[in-house]
Order: C-alpha cells, then structure tokens, then sequence
C-alpha cells in the first residue's frame, strides 16, 4: 500500500526526492512499528540515510530522473571541493604541498625484472657476442633487401618504395612466388646482411618480417600510413643517411629488437641532410617516425614530418633465419598468458 | 661465500655464453661460475651430467669439445679434459664406473677413461652411431647400456660391454595415408624405469613408446602434440606420464598408458632447451631460450612455483635430486654455533645446584638429539666435540 502511494505521488521534478525520502521515512516507521510488536528492536539505521538505493526503482522514467538528479549533486559537490582546493592553494601560495601526479598506464608500469642495467657484464658480454656484433664493430656494413608477400598491391608497393628511401642501401625486389626458404641462401651468398618482408593482406600492409640474415628473425603486426597521406609534410628525403632513435626499449627483449632496428642503417649518420629516422616504443607498440629537423636557435627546433608512418608490435622473435615451423623461438607472444594484465609490457 | 653454498643449490643451469649457473631457489639466488673467469662463447655449454660421488661431481660439456669437471662442494673447476673425434657439439654426456662416455654431432660415440683429467688419452671404445644425432642417454638401471637418436638417424639401442652392433634398432612406422615415408627425427629419449621400454620426442611433434622386449621393432604407442618440434622431455615421479616442451614454449604432460594429454603447463615464452624432474616430489625445473628458469608444480595444483631471470640464453640443466629441499639455510650456520654453545652451557649447568638437575637433563637430551640428527645428516664420521 505504501508503494502504491509512492508510485501515484510522483510526478515533481524537485519534490520528488524530498516525498520519496519522506515516504521512506514513514514506510521505515511503520516497518519500526511492526517490528516491535513482534518482539524485534526496530532498525534505526534505516531511517536516515535510506536505506534503498536508485538501481531498485522499477520504473525506468523514475530512476533515470533519480540518477540525474543524484548526479548532478555529485558533479556540484565535486567543483566545490575543486574550487575550495584551489582557495587553500592560493591562500597558503609557496608553502602549498606540490600537486599529486596523476597516475598513468606508464606510471604504474609493473618492474619488468628483465630489464637491463647499463652496468652488467653479463649481459654486456651477451651483447658483444651476439648476431649483432659484427655490425657494431663496424665490420660490416647493412645491405638490405625489401620484398613482399606473393603478388602484392598498390599500397604495399608504394611502402616499399619509400622505406627504400628511408633506409639507405636498400633494394627492392618483386616476390614472384619464390619460397623465403630459398631466397635466404641467395642472399647469404649476395652479402646481403638483413631482409624486410612486408606482408598484405587484403590490398594493405599488415606485417612485417625483419630478418638478420645468420641471425634473429622479428615478425611484426603493423599499421601504416602512406607518405602522400600524411599532413603538412615535407618534401622527399635525400640520399643522405639519417640519423636514428631509439627510445625505450628497456628491457632484454627490447634490446635485441632495438639492435636489430639499429643494424639496419649505416654507421655514419650524415648530419648534413638533418633527416632522423625515430623508433619509439611505447607500451609495447613501436613507432617509426622520420623527419628532417632544423635548428633555428639554440633550443628551438622546427621539425618536418616526412616519409612513411608505421607502428608495429613484435609478435615473435625467433633465433635462427626464418624458419616458422621447424624454427626456434627466443620469445614468442602468447595472449592469454601475457597480456592478462594491464600494467605488464614486454618490451 | 659463493663456494661454500654452492652444494646448496638446487638447479644447476649451462648457458650459451659458457656460465654455469648455481642457483637456491630457498635463499632465491643465482652464482655464476665459469672456467676462465671471463664468459666465453665458445665454450657454451651443450650437455650437463652429474659425476662420480653422488652429486658433489658435474661434467660439464662444452662446444669446443672439453669436458670440464666442477665440485659442488668447492664450488669451482676441478680440471678438464679434451675429447676430440667427429664434428659438433656433444650431443650426450654419460658417466660409468670410472669411464666418460660421450657422443658428438656427427655421431661419433667415444669411451673415454676418467682417471687422467687433464691429459686426453686415446679413448677406450668408439662407436660410429649415424651422422645427425640429437640425443645420448644412458639408462639409469644399467650404466653401459645407451641409446641414441637423431635427424633420419633412427633410435639405436648399443651395449657398450657388448659387440659393435647395437642391441636393439628401431624400424620407421608405416607410410602414412598418402602412402609417404614419415620422416624421422628423435630430439630426446628417456629409459623408463622398471621395464626395458623406452620414450621418445620427434622433431614431428610425436612422442612414441618403444619396447625392445616385444617382437615389434616398431613402436609400441605413438601420440602427437601441438604442431611445433619437441625439444625436451622427462619423465614424472609417477613413471606413467612424461613432460615434453617444444620450440614455442609449450609444455604438456602426457600420459603412457593411453597416450593422451593430462595438461599443459604455462609460462614458457621461449623455445624449451632443457627440462627435468625431481625423483620424487612434483616439481618441475625448465629453462629455455627466454632467459628464464622456471619451476613448476605439476600436480595438486598445478601452476609455477619460482621464477628466476638468468640473463643469458639457458642450454642445460640439471635438478638436484635430494629431499631436503627446506632445511638448506640453517645447516651452514649450527656447526659453529653450536659448539660454543655446548662448552658454555655445560659449564653453567655444572655450577648449579642438584635442583636444577631436570632442567639439565632435558636440556641436554633435546640439544644431543639435534646434534645427532645433525651428525647424522651431515657427518656420520665425526664425533661429539
């Protein structure tokens, strides 16, 4: 019966609260009352505040008027704290505590035990033995070979064409449906020293296959951004070699996919040309980025955005060449048992 | 410090870059021990087996073919020897009665005398096996029995007391449905214990079940796994089931009995190079080309125990196979104390009245009762001080 009364009185906007508070009141008195007189103490608690809450309103009008209302009080709760927050800091003014940082996914990032201090020998020792080496005693220098899946489109062409721009001595070459297996050997005995396969799929480039030629195999999952669709960009690289960065790869794993990245370009980076080829890692996705850069004083710089865009993620990293069957893997990334938290990059 | 603990440890690792690592999983630490002092490549460890003495003894094989011999006890390289013959790795390191036995890539199988550590002396026996193999193992049961397998280098079964011919050689399974010779390629074998039967793990993701009791020369069971190469394998406490790990870093447990899959173990990121068992708690010590050695619990429940980063690509490994597992940290420390103890308290105990008697008593029976139980673990020899 009190229900049915609380269902026929509500019809106000403002009231509504203040009836359906004051019903409950009553509705709790009399549950009070009832109580007693069956011998148990009466809730007092469920007087003030009440104890129902909005998600128990049937009708969906009503409840969504609740809502609102309720969250419009909590939005006008939370500027008065904001601005009394700000009247203390103003009010207190060099002795105010400094402003909490806002926690963020990087932030919170879970130490990754992998990661590499700068002062370890043993990895250190790891790292001058490895594939690489060669390369960084500058014994060698890169000769690339860029090609494609079987049959490719227009999109996956033009990549090719402007990565063999970006990285200086590179050569393209048309797949027509050789086996990898056998192209590998061919290019050990042409002193090629890497291969960059980009894979298509359905007219665009979604993969990427870099393999040092007696080393590591990466295999990537990207997304790509032609040069003519980026804005405000600048003309065409020269022949120049360009500088490189590498950001962020901090743990084991991130150093060898960030040594592999740098083997691919020329020791010399000709700081004439002022073009600079960036790989950004962020949260286990690598950006590549290429610019030109100009420094109009000291600490100011102009930047330019050329050539092609492309961020990738490693999706297995394997020891010898490419080899998907019979290979062994070094690190493979398996969804369900890696990515299970939020906080945890690999990379 | 480093040497004294390292009979402690409970998992000894090989490496690529040629470290031994000795690590405690009670006080969760890691020592490296090498030969030279200084890392080197060539000297990646290949193949790891315990020596002469129970496991004060590893040998420890490396890719420039020399054996090295390191004490747990002392904690360091005792001597080594060079084996030469045949080309590449040594693909299996056995030790019997005094003698050495190895086993290199190209399927040179040589018998060496233990004695002289330094010098190499022309070997005892050698056995020309097959080009290509990947795996030597000797069979716990009888020490001059092994078995080898490898890449169309089919599973041979050789007494090394016996004649030239090997005792039992396995026959390839029928052609399959497209009427094609299957492809052979052991990666590892394991004696099961208490009959004569052996497992074996392809490199066609196959584990098969040989009897050299039955007429058959071909397999007994044959059961497939996942669709990468199996690298390693090992048989649990139970002895009805094996654990096998392939390249991209799965691990299962599969049944003898039927040859179905009981459950898979997760963690691995990293192609599995090495696996082993404890004789008899459910423990289960894996590393891999991820850097990573893992232990795993195997049954009830099932899931990873500890995980240590070790930071160089992991070959080999071997699991001590002593119960002991927790009592670790407190033995080094009470054979000092506890001498000390004894003198002073005696002392005390003598200068009191006869009132105090029962205490003494008591005392005395709880404190030898834990110096002979420390006696008898650590020193049967010695005598009380």
């Amino acid at each position: 019966m009190a229900k049915a009364g609380d269902k026929s009185s509500s019809s106000g906007k403002k009231s509504l609260k203040r009836k359906a508070a004051a019903e409950e009141l009553q509705e709790a008195a009399g549950a009070g009352d009832v109580a007693t007189e069956s011998g148990v103490q009466p809730p007092k608690a469920a007087a003030f505040p009440p104890g129902f809450s909005i998600s128990e309103i049937k009708n969906k009008e009503r409840r969504h008027l609740m809502f609102t209302r309720w969250k419009q009080q909590q939005r006008k709760e939370k500027l008065a704290a904001k601005k009394k927050l700000k009247k203390e800091r103003e009010a207190l003014g060099d002795k105010a505590p400094p402003k909490p940082v806002p926690k963020t996914i990087d932030n919170q990032r879970v130490y990754d035990e992998t990661t590499v201090d700068p002062n370890d020998e043993e990895v250190a020792y790891d790292e001058a033995t490895d594939e690489f080496a060669s390369y960084f005693n500058k014994q060698t220098s890169p000769k690339i070979l860029i090609t494609t899946s079987d049959r490719p489109h227009g999109r996956t062409v033009r990549l090719c064409e402007q990565l063999s721009t970006v990285i200086p001595n590179s050569h393209v070459y048309y797949r027509r449906g050789l086996a990898l297996k056998k192209i590998i050997p061919q290019c050990i005995a042409r002193d090629f020293t890497d291969l960059i396969v980009i894979n298509e799929d359905r007219k665009t480039p979604n993969g990427l296959i870099l393999s040092h030629l007696p080393g590591p195999t990466a295999h990537f999952m990207s997304s790509v951004r032609l040069r003519k669709e980026i804005k405000r960009r600048g003309k065409d690289p020269t022949e120049h070699i360009p500088e490189i960065i590498l950001n962020n790869f901090t743990t084991r794993l991130g150093h060898s996919i960030g040594r592999m990245f740098a083997s691919l370009f020329p020791h010399n980076p000709q700081f004439i040309g002022r073009q600079v080829a960036t790989f950004h890692n962020q949260r286990d996705y690598i950006f590549f980025r290429f610019h030109r850069y100009i420094f109009r004083s000291e600490k100011k710089v102009g930047i330019q955005e050329l050539g092609p865009r492309f961020t990738l993620k490693l999706r297995s990293l394997q020891k010898g060449t490419f080899d998907s069957k019979y290979g062994e893997y070094e690190w493979v990334h398996k969804p369900r048992e890696m990515d299970t938290s939020r906080r945890k990059f690999h990379l | 410090m480093a040497a004294a603990a390292a009979r402690w440890n409970h998992v000894w690792v090989g490496t690529e870059t040629g470290i031994l690592k000795g690590v405690n999983l009670q006080r969760k630490q890691a020592a490296n021990f090498t030969a030279g002092g200084q890392p080197r490549r060539e000297e990646a460890v290949s193949a790891l087996c315990w020596g002469t003495g129970g496991e004060t003894q590893i040998l420890v094989g490396c890719a420039d073919r020399t054996v090295k011999h390191f004490s747990t006890e002392d904690g360091i390289f005792q001597g080594q020897r060079h084996c030469p013959g045949g080309e590449g790795t040594f693909r299996g390191l056995a030790q019997a009665d005094g003698t050495l036995i190895t086993c290199v890539d190209s399927g040179i199988l040589r018998v060496w005398h233990d004695k002289d550590k330094d010098t190499s002396s022309d070997p005892l026996l050698e056995l020309r096996v097959g080009p290509g193999v990947c795996r030597m193992r000797q069979d716990p049961a009888h020490p001059h029995v092994v078995a080898t397998g490898g890449k169309e280098n089919a599973l041979k079964i050789w007494d090394l007391q016996g004649s030239e011919e090997p005792v039992f050689r396995a026959k390839n399974v029928r052609n399959d449905w497209l009427d094609l010779r299957v492809p052979i390629w052991d990666q590892d074998i394991q004696f099961l214990p208490g009959s004569q039967k052996l497992v074996t793990c392809t490199g066609y993701h196959q584990v098969r079940v040989y009897d050299p009791a039955s007429p058959q020369r071909r397999p007994v069971l044959e059961t497939t796994y996942g669709e990468y190469p199996l690298t390693a394998m090992t048989l649990t406490p139970g002895g009805n089931s094996v654990i096998v790990g392939n390249t991209h870093g799965q691990l299962a447990e599969i049944d003898l009995r039927q040859g179905r899959l009981l459950g898979c173990l997760k963690g691995l990121a990293g192609s599995v190079r090495g696996l082993q068992c404890h004789p008899s708690k459910p423990l289960l010590a894996s590393c891999g080309l991820d850097r990573v050695l893992r232990i795993h619990r195997i049954q009830n429940p099932r899931g990873l125990e500890h995980k240590v980063y070790l930071k160089s690509q992991l070959n080999c490994l071997l699991l001590s196979g002593r119960d002991n597992w927790e009592d670790e940290p407190q033995e080094p420390q009470e054979p000092n104390k506890v001498p000390l103890e004894d003198t002073e308290t005696d002392e005390l105990w003598a200068s009191l009245e006869a009132a105090a008697k029962r205490k003494l008593s008591d005392l005395e029976q709880t404190q030898g009762a834990l110096q002979t139980r420390r006696r008898k673990k650590k020193r049967p020899g010695s005598t009380s001080p």
